[in-house]
């Protein structure tokens, strides 16, 4: 699937940048958008270090362990093939809490944590795993309770309500969190 | 509650890091441990940043988002979704900078308390750069066959561009 949109994607943008006359515009963006990854990927070194340190002192501590244990009946409807104790369900928690609390810097590297021990439980190591796939659809779905980069963007821009909008952005999300889950459930026994 | 979110972050740091020191945990080695893990992952998650920048960024320069935007213009007037946020509903799953900038070039256009204005706030708030979290997750532990992760990714992101539009008229009433 990722494979066909990215050919795709990098295929038709050849194409019709040929088509519109582009052709240096499209060298220039195939080699800033390389550029810029790498950029953005040691802008990420700190915060992921930081986190990840943070997390193996909560692991060490026992911390994790306390907090997967509040949340797994909740969690375990979603992740049902993650055992009793194992450590991915820690991640997944920690995961969870900082995308509720909007930690976005945060929240990705302990997802990532959480995806390396749901591959742990994976038996097939080349393809996702139902769990790993429910895990990437919750990211993907923004649970953050308060959209504070939004709500600052709004105020820049004049508002007069800046925050005005986190009722409407709750709503929204709850409701595409839901039909994500929802899909995720109704086709992992679909694809394979 | 803007107090609450700032003291949160340190005030967890102090808590983890109490903890662990009464606990006998060596807290500077397990740091640096856990620290060493987040270097490796960026390194690991690094190619297929490169391989998605890439493909989005020509997507974009050359033209094509912008053609795909005018297809699709026509499927959003009947979901009372206003045209002018259909940048945004193109970018927003590919790249947050860029749809941070869109989004305030749509405020400072329709202003930010106008129905798009709100709108394409809610939109922003409620969905996430699917495509960046599908690489970043999948690359680092080098899954290759994503299944059904991107349709139902996909899905919840088109429920939040509907839901924006339905959810403003809603409580805002126009």
């Amino acid at each position: 699937m990722i494979n066909a949109v990215w050919a795709v994607m990098l295929a038709v943008g050849i194409f019709v940048g040929l088509l519109n006359d582009q052709a240096d515009a499209v060298t220039k963006a195939a080699i800033d958008g390389a550029s810029q990854a790498v950029v953005i990927s040691f802008g990420l070194i700190g915060a992921y270090g930081l986190w990840l340190g943070i997390m193996e002192i909560a692991q060490r501590a026992r911390l994790i362990d306390a907090l997967s244990c509040i949340m797994r009946p909740v969690l375990h409807i979603l992740f049902p093939h993650v055992p009793k104790g194992h450590p991915a369900m820690g991640a997944i928690s920690m995961n969870v809490i900082a995308n509720v609390l909007g930690l976005g810097n945060a929240a990705t590297p302990l997802g990532i944590k959480a995806m390396q021990h749901l591959q742990q439980l994976n038996h097939h190591k080349e393809t996702i795993s139902d769990d790993m796939a429910m895990l990437v659809v919750i990211n993907a779905a923004s649970l953050q309770l308060i959209p504070t980069t939004v709500i600052a963007v709004r105020s820049s821009a004049g508002s007069s309500d800046p925050a005005g909008i986190i009722g409407t952005t709750l709503i929204t999300t709850f409701c595409a969190a839901v039909i994500g889950i929802c899909v995720a459930k109704m086709l992992e026994k679909a694809i394979y | 509650m803007r107090l609450i979110s700032s003291w949160l972050v340190p005030l967890f740091i102090f808590f983890v890091l109490t903890a662990g020191y009464i606990r006998g945990v060596k807290v500077y080695d397990a740091f640096v441990d856990g620290a060493k893990e987040g270097i490796t992952t960026v390194f690991k998650i690094m190619p297929y940043l490169i391989a998605m920048f890439v493909a989005i960024e020509v997507f974009r320069a050359s033209g094509a988002m912008d053609m795909l935007a005018r297809f699709t213009a026509p499927v959003l007037k009947p979901l009372g979704i206003p045209s002018e946020v259909l940048p945004l509903i193109i970018v927003r799953p590919l790249s947050g900078s860029a749809s941070l900038g869109v989004l305030g070039n749509i405020l400072s256009t329709a202003g930010p308390d106008s129905y798009i204005g709100r709108v394409a706030s809610t939109m922003m708030g409620s969905t996430e750069t699917t495509f960046y979290v599908l690489t970043v997750y999948l690359g680092a532990v080098g899954v290759k066959k994503s299944r059904h992760a991107l349709p139902a990714a996909v899905m919840a992101d088109i429920t939040g561009f509907i839901v924006a539009a339905m959810a403003v008229r809603w409580v805002f009433g126009n």
